[in-house]
C-alpha cells in the first residue's frame, strides 16, 4: 500500500536546521540541508545517521532540494555533500546558486578563522559541493529519473526562494520553505497553482499570529530613524547582507528622497555592494514594480546609500548606518555597537530573530551591561529596539496558501511528534484506495461513445470488455480483438429450443398474437414481425412458427439463439412455455 | 486532427492545430517584406524623395501619379508602409482556445489576432519572448507613427489595375491582407493576454474552471533566440512536436533541447535557416573585416538590423576584435527607441542563457559584455537621432539602427546621409530582406555594399541529421522546404529528404494530419478492479472480463461498477422473476477453444447420460441422446444443442459444455 513518509531530520519546534526526509512512491527526497546558528557542537547540523546507519547517502537519497539561500536551510549542505558523502543532484533556484556559496564561506570564515573551529568543512568542500548543483527555473518541469519530477513555484521571503512541489506517479507532495504571501517592497507574493497535492508541508514561523499591517510597522520604523537622526543621534541597524537589508534599503531610500533628508545613509562594505549586484542581475525575481521600472530607475542603485569606511563611525552629527552581521555576534555591526552604546541618543535597531548567547539576543532581553572579552564591561545607554520584518507567512498567508493549492493534507513543520502521527495515519488511510490506470482501446470507447449518444450523451454507459495483462500493461479493448491478439478462435455456442404451443389460430395469426405478445413483454427490446419467413426475431433470438403435423391447434415453436443471448433466450423459452394470454393488448 | 496554415513565409508561420476539443494557435508571424515595394520614411525632408515622379501608364490611360512613384527603373507605393497579415478568413479566429508563441520574432502579428476578433484565449510564451516581443512591437510602432503619412494608396490594389502595373507589384499576391501597423493601445492589450511559462513547464489549459486535462503543451529550449522555445502538444497518447526557429550554434541562447522531441507522431518544422549556404561564423569574420576597412579609410558603417538578437553576438565579436583592430577610438552607436531597454534585458534573463553566460552572474557580473563596451563609453545608444546625438555625433564611426527593410527607422536617415560617399560602407546582417531590394529606392547609390546575412537557424544538413534521431512518424512543413530554392534548382541537398515523404502546406492549406489515435487514458475505480477476476491464458498474459459504467467528461473517461438496483420487496419479488425481462446488462463472454469428443462423453456419463449416440459427419459429429430427446452438433468451432422445451436439462448441456471452453 502507497504512504508518503515525513521525517523531520532537523530540529523539533526550534527555527534552524530545516532539513526533512520526504519518502514518496519509492523515491526519497532531502528537502533542505540547514544548521543551527545557536549551537556550537554536533546539534548544529542535522542528524544524518537516521539514513548512513544503513548505508551511504547518495544510495538513498534521489535528490537534495534547496528552497532558498538562508543558512538555516542550506547551512549544513557542504558537511552533508562533501563530509558525510553524496553525490547525487542537489537542486536550487539560481539566485540560491549564486549567493548560497558566498553566505556558505562567510559562516566557513566566521567559524574557523574567528573562532578558531576545526572539523569543518573548507572553501574548496562548498566549491565541490557547488558543482553538484542543478539549477531549477520558476515552473519548469524537472524530471529527475523516469518516474519523479520536481517543479518550483515563487516563494518571496528572499531573491529566489522557492516552493517545490514533487511528483511521483499521480502522487505529490509540495514544500514551501519559507514563504510570503504579500508582496513587499522588493519581492512579490508566494504563487502556487491549483495543483491539489496529497500533501503541504509548510513553514509555520508565525502560523499562530496574524501580524499588523506591514505599513504600520515600517511607519514606526521611519518614525524611529528619524526621531532619532533629527535630534543628532546614530542609527545603527545590524543586518545580513542579503534579504532584508534591501527591502530595508528602498523604504530609507525613498523616505529620504520624499523628506528630502540630508543626514548620510551607510551600508558597511565588502558583501553588500555584490549583494545589491546580484539583485540587479535577478531582477526577474523581484517584485512586478522594480521589474517595470528598472530600464529607467534600477532600484538597487541607490542615491543616498553610500559604501561605509571604518572612520566615520567617529564623525560627528547624525547617520544611519547598516552592517553585517545581523545578530551582532562579530564584524562589523559589533564594533560599531561597541562605539556607539554609551551615547543615549543613538539607537540600534534589530530587524530579525536573533539566536540565543548572542549579544543582539542579550541587548533585546533588555540586559544593559555587556560582558566583552578582556573581563571589560560595556554600559548600554543607547535605545535598544526590535522590529520584525522577516518575510514569513503568518496564519493568514497560510490559509490563503492553502486555498491556491487545494491540497488533500497539511503538515506544518515545527509541529508536535503527536500531531505528526496523528496526520501521518491519516494520510496512510487517505492512500488506501488507488484508481487504477490503464489504456483503452481508441476504437473500442468510440464505438460505446457513439453507440450512445442518444438521447444523452452525458449519461453514463455500460460498458463490456476484456482487460489484457501484459508485461505490466493493462490494455482494455473488445473481447473481439482480444480473442484476435491472443490467437484464439471463437467458439460458437447455439441453442435450439421446440415449445409446443396450443394456440387454435392460424400460423400466420398465431405468428402475430406471439409478436403483439413479446412486444408488450419485451419493453425497451427491438421486436420484430416477420410473417414472411415465418418468425419473429427478439434482438438476434428468432422465433420460428409452424404447426403441428397431427393437430394443426398444436403450434411448434423453435427457438434459436447463442450463448451471448443466453439470459434472454432462457426466459423466452420459460415465457412461451406458459402460453400466450387469451387478451392481447 | 486539421491543421489551418494562415501563412505561407517559412519562418514566420502562423498555424492553427485542431487537437481533440482544443484548438491551438502556433506563432502568428507578420510578414514584414511587403514593406519593400513602398517608399521609404524620412525622418527629415528628403528633396530626393519629393521630386520622384509619379507612375503613370504607358498609354496613359491610368494615373496613379499620387500613388505610385518611380525611381531607379521602378515602381513604390508611396502610402504609409503596410504589412502582410495572417489569413483571417480560413478559420474563426474566435473559436483559439490557446496561442503559443516560439520566439519574439514570430509574435509580431499578435495584436491583429487576438484584437477586433472576438479572441477569448490565452497566449503562452516564456519571459524573454514577451518582453522583448513588447519591445520590438512599441519600435515598429514608434517607427510607424513617427512619420505620418497623410495618405493611404488603395487605387493600386484593385484587381484590374494591380495586373496592369509594372513588376514587382503586378505579382504580389495577397494585397487585400496587406494592412497598416497596429496602435500602441491595441499592443498593450494583446500583450495582457500574455501568460509566461518556463521551459520544460507542463502547461494545462483552465477554460471556464475545468481542465482540459487531456491536452498538454510545453515550451522546450529552441537555441535560436533568448526565451526562444520549441513546442510539445500531447495527450496520453498522442503526440505533437512543433518546430519554430531552432539552433544548433552556440550564440547567447540556452541549448536546444532535443532529446524531449523524440517520439513524435507529427512533427511539424519550421523556422529553417533563409541562407542555407551562407556560414554564419564565417560571415562573422566577414562583418568584421569590413567594419575594420572602411573605418581604417575614413568611412562610416551602417549596420541596419534588428534591436534584440544576432546584435548581441555582433557586439560580444566586436567586444574582442576592437582591440585588435585598433578600433579602441572608434565610436559605436546604437540607435533605436528600444536601444536601451533591449541592452539592459538582455543582462536579466540570466535563466535563459548559455552555460558560459548564466556563469557568469554567480561572480557577479553582468553576463554580455556589451556592460562594458558602455561603461567606457565605446558603444552609446540613443532613442533616435534626434536629441543628444545629433551634438555628440562624431565620424568616422559604425552604426546599428533599424529597420533592416531600409524603409522606416532611423536608418533611412543614414542612408539618404551616407549612400553618396564611397567611403561608407552598409553591411547588411538580417537575412529576412533581398539586399538588393532593400537597397532599390535608394539607387543610384556610391556607398559600398556588404552582405553578410547571419542567420543561425537549422540548416538542411542538421536537420535531417535531427530528424533521424527523434524520429517523427510524420513530418508537416511549409513546401519551400520540399524542393531545392528556385534559384538554385540543382542543390538537391538544400531541401528536405526524408524517407517518408513530409506533407507540405502553403498559406490557406487545410491539412488532415494522418494521425492513428490507438489509446485513450481511462480510469477504472477501485471497487470495480477489485472485482475482477484475471486468468492466465499463456505466460505471462492475463484477461479478465470487465463490465461497467463508462463516465465520459472532459476528455477524461472513468469505468466504475454498474449500481445495482435496489432490491424490491420480497413477496413481490417472487412473482414478478419470471415476468421481467433480463436487463440488457452484461452479454456472455465470447467462448474459445474445442470441445473433445472422448471427453465430452465421459462427462456426459459421469452426469447420468449414458444413451449417447454418436454419428460422424463431414465437419465433426451429431450426439443423439435418446433417453433426453436431444441432440448435440459438435464442430472444431461450433457447438449447436437441440432440445425440448427443457429447461433444467438444457442448462445441464450448457454448463458440461462450458467446461471445455475458455471465456473471454
Amino acid at each position: 500500500m502507497p504512504e508518503i513518509k515525513v521525517t523531520p531530520l532537523g530540529a523539533g519546534q526550534d527555527v534552524g536546521r530545516s532539513c526533512i526526509l520526504v519518502s514518496i512512491g519509492g523515491k526519497n527526497i532531502m528537502l533542505d540541508c540547514g544548521m543551527h546558528m545557536g549551537f556550537n557542537d554536533d546539534r548544529r547540523f542535522p542528524d544524518f545517521s537516521y539514513i548512513t546507519q544503513n548505508g551511504r547517502l547518495t544510495e538513498f537519497l534521489d535528490c537534495v532540494i534547496i528552497s532558498h539561500f538562508h543558512l538555516d536551510h542550506c547551512g549544513a549542505l557542504p558537511y552533508m555533500s562533501e563530509m558525510v558523502g553524496y553525490d547525487g543532484p542537489i537542486y536550487m533556484t539560481h539566485p540560491t546558486k549564486a549567493i548560497c556559496p558566498i553566505l556558505l564561506e562567510d559562516f566557513r570564515k566566521i567559524t574557523v578563522d574567528k573562532k578558531g573551529e576545526t572539523n569543518f568543512f573548507t572553501s574548496q568542500m562548498i566549491k565541490d559541493c557547488m558543482k553538484k548543483v542543478v539549477p531549477l527555473n520558476l515552473h519548469q518541469t524537472v524530471q529527475v529519473d523516469e518516474e519523479l519530477e520536481i517543479k518550483a513555484y515563487y516563494a518571496g521571503h528572499v531573491l529566489g526562494a522557492a516552493m517545490v512541489q514533487i511528483k511521483v506517479g499521480s502522487e505529490s507532495v509540495v514544500y514551501t520553505g519559507d514563504y510570503n504571501m504579500t508582496p513587499d517592497r522588493h519581492l512579490g507574493a508566494a504563487w502556487i497553482d491549483k495543483c491539489r497535492p496529497d500533501l503541504l508541508i509548510s513553514e509555520s514561523t508565525y502560523a499562530t499570529t496574524i501580524r499588523d499591517s506591514k505599513r504600520c510597522r515600517e511607519r514606526d520604523f521611519l518614525k524611529k530613524v528619524h526621531e532619532t537622526v533629527e535630534r543628532g543621534g546614530k542609527v545603527l541597524i545590524p543586518v545580513f547582507a542579503l534579504g532584508r537589508a534591501q527591502e530595508l534599503c528602498i523604504l530609507l531610500e525613498t523616505f529620504w528622497e520624499r523628506m528630502n533628508l540630508k543626514a548620510p545613509i551607510y551600508f558597511s562594505t565588502g558583501m553588500t555592494e555584490k549583494a545589491n549586484h546580484y539583485y540587479k542581475l535577478f531582477i526577474t525575481w523581484t517584485n512586478q514594480k522594480i521589474r517595470k521600472t528598472f530600464v529607467q530607475r534600477n532600484m538597487f542603485e541607490f542615491k543616498h546609500i553610500k559604501p561605509f569606511d571604518r572612520s566615520y563611525a567617529d564623525n560627528p552629527g547624525p547617520m544611519v548606518v547598516f552592517a553585517t552581521p545581523g545578530m551582532l555576534h562579530a564584524g562589523q555591526s559589533l564594533q560599531i555597537f561597541k562605539k556607539w552604546a554609551g551615547n543615549e541618543k543613538n539607537m540600534v535597531i534589530m530587524p530579525g530573530y536573533c539566536v540565543q548567547g548572542t549579544i543582539g539576543h542579550k541587548i533585546l532581553n533588555g540586559q544593559r551591561k555587556l560582558e566583552l572579552e578582556g573581563r571589560s564591561t560595556l554600559e548600554v545607554k543607547l535605545q535598544v529596539e526590535y522590529m520584525s520584518f522577516s518575510a514569513h507567512a503568518d496564519a493568514k498567508g497560510i490559509m490563503q496558501l492553502i486555498r491556491m493549492a487545494e491540497p488533500r493534507n497539511m503538515l506544518l513543520v515545527h509541529g508536535e511528534a503527536v500531531k505528526m502521527e496523528f496526520l501521518k495515519g491519516k494520510i496512510e488511510q487517505e492512500f488506501s484506495n488507488i484508481v487504477l490506470t490503464i489504456n483503452l482501446k481508441h476504437t473500442f470507447l468510440t464505438y460505446y461513445l457513439e453507440k450512445g449518444t442518444l438521447p444523452d450523451p452525458k449519461k453514463p454507459r455500460t460498458m463490456h470488455g476484456t482487460l489484457i495483462m501484459k508485461e505490466n500493461s493493462l490494455r482494455l479493448v473488445s473481447p473481439e480483438q482480444a480473442m484476435k491478439e491472443l490467437g484464439l478462435s471463437e467458439h460458437h455456442l447455439r441453442f435450439t429450443c421446440r415449445v409446443q404451443l396450443q394456440d387454435p389460430h392460424s400460423d400466420a395469426d398465431t405468428l402475430h398474437r406471439i409478436y403483439m405478445h413479446l412486444k408488450s413483454v419485451l419493453k425497451g427490446y427491438t421486436t420484430q414481425h416477420l410473417p414472411d419467413s415465418m418468425s419473429v426475431m427478439v434482438e438476434s433470438i428468432v422465433v420460428k412458427v409452424s404447426s403441428s403435423t397431427e393437430d394443426p391447434n398444436t403450434k411448434v415453436l423453435l427457438l434459436s439463439w447463442s450463448y451471448q443471448d443466453e439470459d434472454l433466450g432462457s426466459f423466452l423459452s420459460t415465457l412461451l412455455k406458459k402460453g400466450l394470454p387469451s387478451v392481447l393488448c | 486532427m486539421k491543421l489551418y496554415c494562415l501563412s505561407g513565409h517559412p519562418t514566420l508561420p502562423c498555424n492553427v492545430l485542431k487537437f481533440k476539443s482544443t484548438t491551438i494557435m502556433l506563432d502568428c508571424g507578420l510578414d514584414t517584406t511587403s514593406v519593400l515595394n513602398f517608399l521609404p520614411l524620412p525622418l527629415v525632408h528628403s528633396p530626393r524623395l519629393s521630386k520622384l515622379p509619379g507612375w503613370v501608364s504607358k498609354d496613359g490611360s491610368i494615373n496613379l501619379e499620387k500613388e505610385l512613384k518611380e525611381c531607379g527603373g521602378r515602381v513604390f507605393v508611396d502610402s504609409q508602409p503596410e504589412l502582410c497579415l495572417p489569413e483571417r478568413e480560413l478559420m474563426d479566429l474566435s473559436t483559439i482556445d490557446v496561442i503559443l508563441i516560439s520566439n519574439y520574432h514570430c509574435m509580431m502579428a499578435l495584436p491583429y489576432i487576438t484584437e477586433h476578433s472576438g479572441f477569448t484565449g490565452a497566449v503562452y510564451a516564456t519571459e524573454p519572448t514577451l518582453q522583448i516581443g513588447r519591445l520590438l512591437m512599441e519600435e515598429l510602432v514608434n517607427h510607424m507613427e513617427r512619420v505620418p503619412k497623410a495618405q493611404t494608396a488603395t487605387c493600386w490594389k484593385n484587381k484590374e489595375i494591380q495586373r496592369l502595373l509594372p513588376g514587382p507589384l503586378k505579382d504580389v499576391a495577397e494585397v487585400w491582407a496587406w494592412k497598416r501597423c497596429y496602435t500602441i493601445q491595441e499592443v498593450n492589450s494583446a500583450l495582457s493576454k500574455v501568460q509566461l511559462v518556463g521551459y520544460s513547464q507542463k502547461v494545462v489549459r483552465v477554460l471556464h474552471q475545468e481542465l482540459f486535462g487531456a491536452v498538454q503543451v510545453s515550451p522546450l529550449s529552441s537555441g535560436y533566440s533568448l526565451g526562444s522555445s520549441n513546442w510539445i502538444i500531447q495527450s496520453h497518447y498522442e503526440k505533437v512536436s512543433y518546430m519554430s526557429g531552432s539552433s544548433l550554434l552556440t550564440t547567447h541562447p540556452q541549448p536546444m533541447d532535443q532529446s524531449s522531441l523524440k517520439n513524435s507522431d507529427i512533427l511539424i518544422l519550421t523556422g529553417l535557416t533563409q541562407m542555407p549556404t551562407a556560414n554564419p561564423d564565417g560571415m562573422l569574420g566577414e562583418f568584421c573585416s569590413n567594419l575594420a576597412m572602411t573605418i581604417r579609410a575614413g568611412g562610416n558603417v551602417l549596420v541596419p538590423c534588428y534591436s534584440s538578437g544576432v546584435i548581441y553576438d555582433l557586439l560580444e565579436c566586436l567586444y574582442q576584435f576592437i582591440d585588435s583592430a585598433n578600433l579602441g577610438s572608434t565610436p559605436f552607436y546604437f540607435i533605436s527607441p528600444i536601444a536601451n531597454s533591449s541592452l539592459e534585458f538582455s543582462q536579466i534573463f540570466a535563466e535563459w542563457l548559455c552555460h558560459n553566460k548564466q556563469s557568469k552572474v554567480y561572480l557577479p557580473e553582468p553576463p554580455f559584455p556589451h556592460a562594458e563596451l558602455i561603461q567606457t563609453n565605446k558603444l552609446k545608444h540613443y532613442p533616435s537621432i534626434h536629441g543628444d546625438f545629433s551634438s555628440e555625433f562624431r565620424q568616422p564611426c559604425v552604426v546599428f539602427t533599424g529597420h533592416p527593410s531600409l524603409r522606416f527607422g532611423d536608418v533611412v536617415h543614414f542612408m539618404e546621409l551616407w549612400g553618396r560617399s564611397s567611403l561608407n560602407t552598409i553591411i547588411f546582417t538580417e537575412p529576412d530582406f533581398s539586399y538588393l531590394d532593400a537597397l532599390a529606392p535608394y539607387q543610384p547609390l556610391a556607398m559600398k555594399c556588404v552582405y553578410c546575412p547571419i542567420d543561425t537557424r537549422l540548416n538542411f544538413h542538421q536537420v535531417s541529421k535531427l530528424l533521424k534521431e527523434i524520429q517523427p512518424l510524420h513530418v508537416v512543413c511549409p513546401e519551400q522546404y520540399t524542393q531545392p530554392p528556385p534559384a538554385q534548382s540543382h542543390r538537391s541537398d538544400l531541401m528536405l529528404e526524408l524517407p517518408a515523404p513530409p506533407l507540405p502546406y502553403r498559406r490557406c492549406s487545410v491539412l488532415s494530419l494522418p494521425f492513428r489515435r490507438r489509446y485513450e487514458r481511462i480510469h477504472l475505480l477501485p471497487e470495480l478492479a477489485k472485482s475482477l477476476v484475471p486468468s492466465e491464458v499463456k505466460p505471462g498474459v492475463s484477461v479478465a472480463t470487465v463490465s461497467g459504467m463508462l463516465q465520459s467528461k472532459d476528455n477524461k473517461h472513468t469505468l466504475m461498477s454498474v449500481p445495482r438496483p435496489p432490491p424490491a420487496a420480497p413477496t413481490k419479488k417472487r412473482k414478478r422473476v419470471a415476468e421481467e425481462p433480463p436487463e440488457l446488462l452484461a452479454p456472455k463472454p465470447l467462448l474459445s477453444g474445442a470441445v473433445p469428443l472422448d471427453g465430452f462423453l465421459a462427462t456426459l456419463h459421469k452426469h447420468g447420460v449414458s444413451e449417447v449416440k454418436v454419428e460422424e459427419t463431414a465437419d465433426g459429429h451429431i450426439l443423439h441422446l435418446q433417453a433426453e430427446d436431444a441432440l448435440i452438433q459438435m464442430e472444431a468451432h461450433a457447438t449447436h444443442i437441440v432440445c425440448d422445451n427443457n429447461e433444467p436439462m438444457r442448462t445441464t448441456l450448457r454448463d458440461l459444455v462450458l467446461r471445455f471452453l475458455q471465456k473471454l
